[in-house]
């Protein structure tokens, strides 16, 4: 069990402050704030619909922010306040923070029009500038390290989706993020290889310091990794603790019948 | 060589034209209102006829192509598909030229409407087949389930099906044929365009006639394309 | 005079034409395929400085009808500014009309690129020109050859009335034949022909190009499978389908 005591900054390296979400008149986030330290790592749980996968795409500015702020590193990230008013932040800004924060999706979204090796390569050679020759030899590391060392010229449609998801993973590590975001990883894979995908990513977890952000449904997994769960429910966080004791023995009613119906089904 | 020169020439005098010898000024405003009534009554009576009339045929043929297609043994089918694709593969000018000086006793507005249909028909046949397509094995296998005779299959069950999604390119090659309509000053038949030339022949003045019948066509155009807009609007909220 | 000796005595000229039929083609089809991507990638943009004006381009030149075109800038062009001989009026014609149509060709494969890829790149903090250039345009000319082969054998087709404003193209050499021959009809159906068979040459061409753009993909056999005289293996992206990933998928 991960524990929390190495967070010692006091400044939050990601901040929602009075969040709000709608799509024309439905409102799917409500007034959300919360704060995640450097390193730790957050699952984000909840029914569906309740906004877990808005909040992700959130911070990896896939949505429009239609209310409230978020910080990255103290700095706003879509929206900032000056003079009294709400006004979005530059493109330049809002690009330079958005490279440190890597996402890993649901449906892979690799490339299809490139190898493995180039999807890897593509960012780290043209956004970050780094060169061709370092940049291949971190990608060939990091295929070793999710188990697909010979796969490096590979197309991703002859991968299974297994394979396509762990490449996926090395794709965004390789732009060295700060923040890693991971919607939903396992949702779209066969049963099983979801195990294998997991073991890479608890691997990630024990040997590098990244602040992870986590949508999932694989509870053992959330409670393996985690240094705080997050319960979402009607856009807001009704609960928020360490996972042993939501899992064991969560205060909120809501809480106790979602898990109770997400591992009764398990 | 100026084959329009020519081709004006031995019209002329089929049409009442303002007598305005001032070739210098770029725009004269009652020149355009002079040459309107003319450009408006060959579009009404021969552009609008022909894209509506030629719209019909290709609809009907081209649906009867489709069919055929689908139903007729494989050699005969190949055949009218091939058949199907020459035509729509070379060009409607050539095909115009070909029916007006092979068979000089036809109408030229005959051959107008009989090449725009047709051509236009292939095109059609090819979106009624995806629409057939697009019907589930599902229906087929029901109406053998049912042990429906094949016309009933067709009239009331794969056809009604399949048209819905056909109406939008449906309309698109309309306009289509609307805007190759032009192409008609190849047989002498006074379309708008044509008939701005003409004037221009005896006037020198083009700058008026050829901007009203491009204005022309960009409003016909552009209402035509809201009003297919509409009606595939329409069909989606009845799906 | 007999229908072989006419064919004979003319085929020099019919040559000359074809050739300048096949140049109106080609030169139009290649300055049309530029301008359609100018204006495809500018209609797409977010912004709507960009957008606007892009649409008023394509809408105007989609429009009008090719023939107007094709007259304005013989007839009413020279009154403002230059004029132009009738082969650079033809090409001028051509290219901007069947661009406009490209354009919105362009535009609409772009959009169907899944949105999934373009939040990939937005994840991996992308800029606009390096999205384009290296994900979404590669992707999206799979999508958008088999319109642009279609608008390509239009293109063909409008330029047989290019011969309206005198250029001896190969309609109007075939027009020609009606003066010495009784055979004119056959040998107009020997022109169609030749125009059924430049068209379907075109097709087979950018075939091609699809089946190689959609290899890149990942999907369907590579241009040497389907050109060697041998049987294809099962190709390998059937393995993978059951993981294809449709686009905007949340």
């Amino acid at each position: 069990m991960p524990t929390n005591t190495e967070h010692q900054q006091t400044q939050p390296v990601i901040e929602f402050q009075d969040v709000e979400k709608r799509y024309g008149n439905k409102t799917v986030l409500n007034d959300l704030s919360f704060k995640i330290e450097r390193g730790e790592r957050v699952t984000l749980i909840g029914p569906s619909g309740s906004g877990k996968t808005t909040v992700l795409r959130l911070v990896m500015t896939l949505e429009e922010l239609t209310g409230g702020y978020v910080f990255i590193d103290g700095k706003p990230l879509a929206y900032e306040q000056r003079g009294g008013k709400r006004l979005p932040v530059s493109k330049r800004d809002q690009k330079q923070l958005r490279t440190r924060i890597g996402m890993v999706f649901q449906h892979f979204n690799l490339f299809p029009n490139m190898t493995v090796i180039e999807n890897m390569i593509e960012a780290p050679v043209h956004v970050l500038g780094k060169s061709k020759a370092e940049a291949t030899a971190r990608a060939h590391e990091l295929l070793a390290q999710v188990g697909l060392p010979d796969k490096a010229d590979a197309h991703p449609s002859s991968l299974s989706g297994g394979q396509q998801q762990r490449v996926a993973i090395a794709r965004a590590l390789a732009m060295d993020p700060e923040i890693l975001l991971l919607d939903e990883v396992t949702s779209a894979l066969d049963p099983e290889v979801v195990g294998d995908v997991l073991q890479i990513l608890r691997d990630v977890a024990a040997t590098t310091n990244v602040t992870m952000l986590i949508v999932t449904h694989e509870m053992s997994f959330a409670r393996d990794v985690s240094h705080r769960v997050m319960m979402l429910d009607g856009g807001k966080i009704i609960e928020s603790d360490d996972p042993e004791t939501i899992f064991t023995k969560p205060n909120n009613e809501r809480t106790q019948q979602f898990l109770s119906a997400v591992l009764g089904n398990d | 060589m100026n084959t329009l020169a020519m081709l004006t020439s031995t019209v002329a005098g089929t049409v009442d034209v303002p007598d305005i010898d001032d070739t210098t000024s770029y725009w004269r405003w009652d020149f355009a209102w002079e040459v309107l009534p003319e450009m408006l009554r060959s579009f009404f009576q021969v552009t609008l006829l022909v894209t509506v009339v030629g719209t019909l045929i290709a609809v009907v043929l081209g649906l009867a192509l489709a069919i055929l297609i689908r139903v007729l043994p494989r050699p005969l089918a190949w055949i009218i598909t091939w058949i199907a694709n020459f035509i729509r593969m070379t060009p409607i000018v050539v095909q115009l030229l070909v029916l007006f000086y092979g068979f000089v006793w036809m109408e030229p507005m005959t051959i107008a409407l009989l090449v725009y249909g047709i051509h236009y028909s292939t095109y059609m046949s090819e979106v009624y087949r995806a629409g057939i397509d697009s019907v589930p094995t599902g229906q087929w296998e029901a109406t053998t389930a049912l042990s429906m005779p094949a016309t009933r299959v067709w009239s009331r069950v794969i056809i009604p099906q399949a048209l819905r999604s056909t109406v939008p390119s449906l309309g698109n090659y309309a306009i289509s044929m609307f805007k190759d309509t032009p192409f008609l000053i190849a047989i002498s038949v006074m379309e708008m365009v044509t008939t701005a030339l003409e004037i221009g022949g005896f006037t020198y003045r083009y700058i008026e006639t050829i901007t009203i019948a491009g204005l022309i066509f960009l409003v016909a155009s552009y209402l035509t394309a809201v009003l297919v807009n509409r009606l595939e609007k329409r069909l989606a909220y009845q799906h | 005079m007999d229908y072989l000796d006419a064919l004979s005595m003319h085929a020099s000229r019919l040559w000359e034409g074809l050739l300048i039929t096949l140049q109106l083609t080609l030169i139009s089809g290649i300055l049309a395929f530029i301008v359609a991507v100018i204006l495809g990638l500018m209609a797409g943009s977010t912004r709507k400085l960009v957008r606007f004006p892009a649409r008023i381009i394509i809408e105007f030149f989609r429009g009008t009808s090719l023939l107007v075109q094709l007259m304005w800038l013989f007839y009413v062009l020279p009154l403002f500014g230059p004029s132009l001989d009738a082969m650079l009026v033809g090409i001028f014609a051509l290219t901007l009309n069947y661009g406009a149509y490209g354009a919105e060709a362009v535009r609409a494969s772009m959009t169907s690129v899944p949105q999934s890829q373009w939040e990939a790149t937005i994840a991996l903090s992308m800029s606009w020109q390096h999205k384009i250039r290296r994900v979404i345009f590669p992707q999206a000319w799979a999508l958008m050859l088999p319109s642009l082969t279609n608008l390509w054998v239009h293109l063909l087709k409008g330029s047989s009335i290019v011969y309206i404003i005198g250029m001896s193209e190969f309609t109007f050499e075939l027009l020609q034949l009606r003066r010495t021959t009784d055979w004119f009809f056959a040998l107009a159906m020997v022109g169609l022909i030749v125009y059924f068979l430049i068209a379907l040459a075109l097709t087979q061409l950018m075939r091609l190009l699809e089946v190689r753009a959609k290899h890149r993909l990942g999907r369907g056999p590579s241009l040497k499978e389907i050109l060697s005289p041998m049987p294809p293996k099962t190709p390998a992206a059937d393995n993978a389908s059951d993981t294809h990933v449709t686009g905007g998928a949340r």
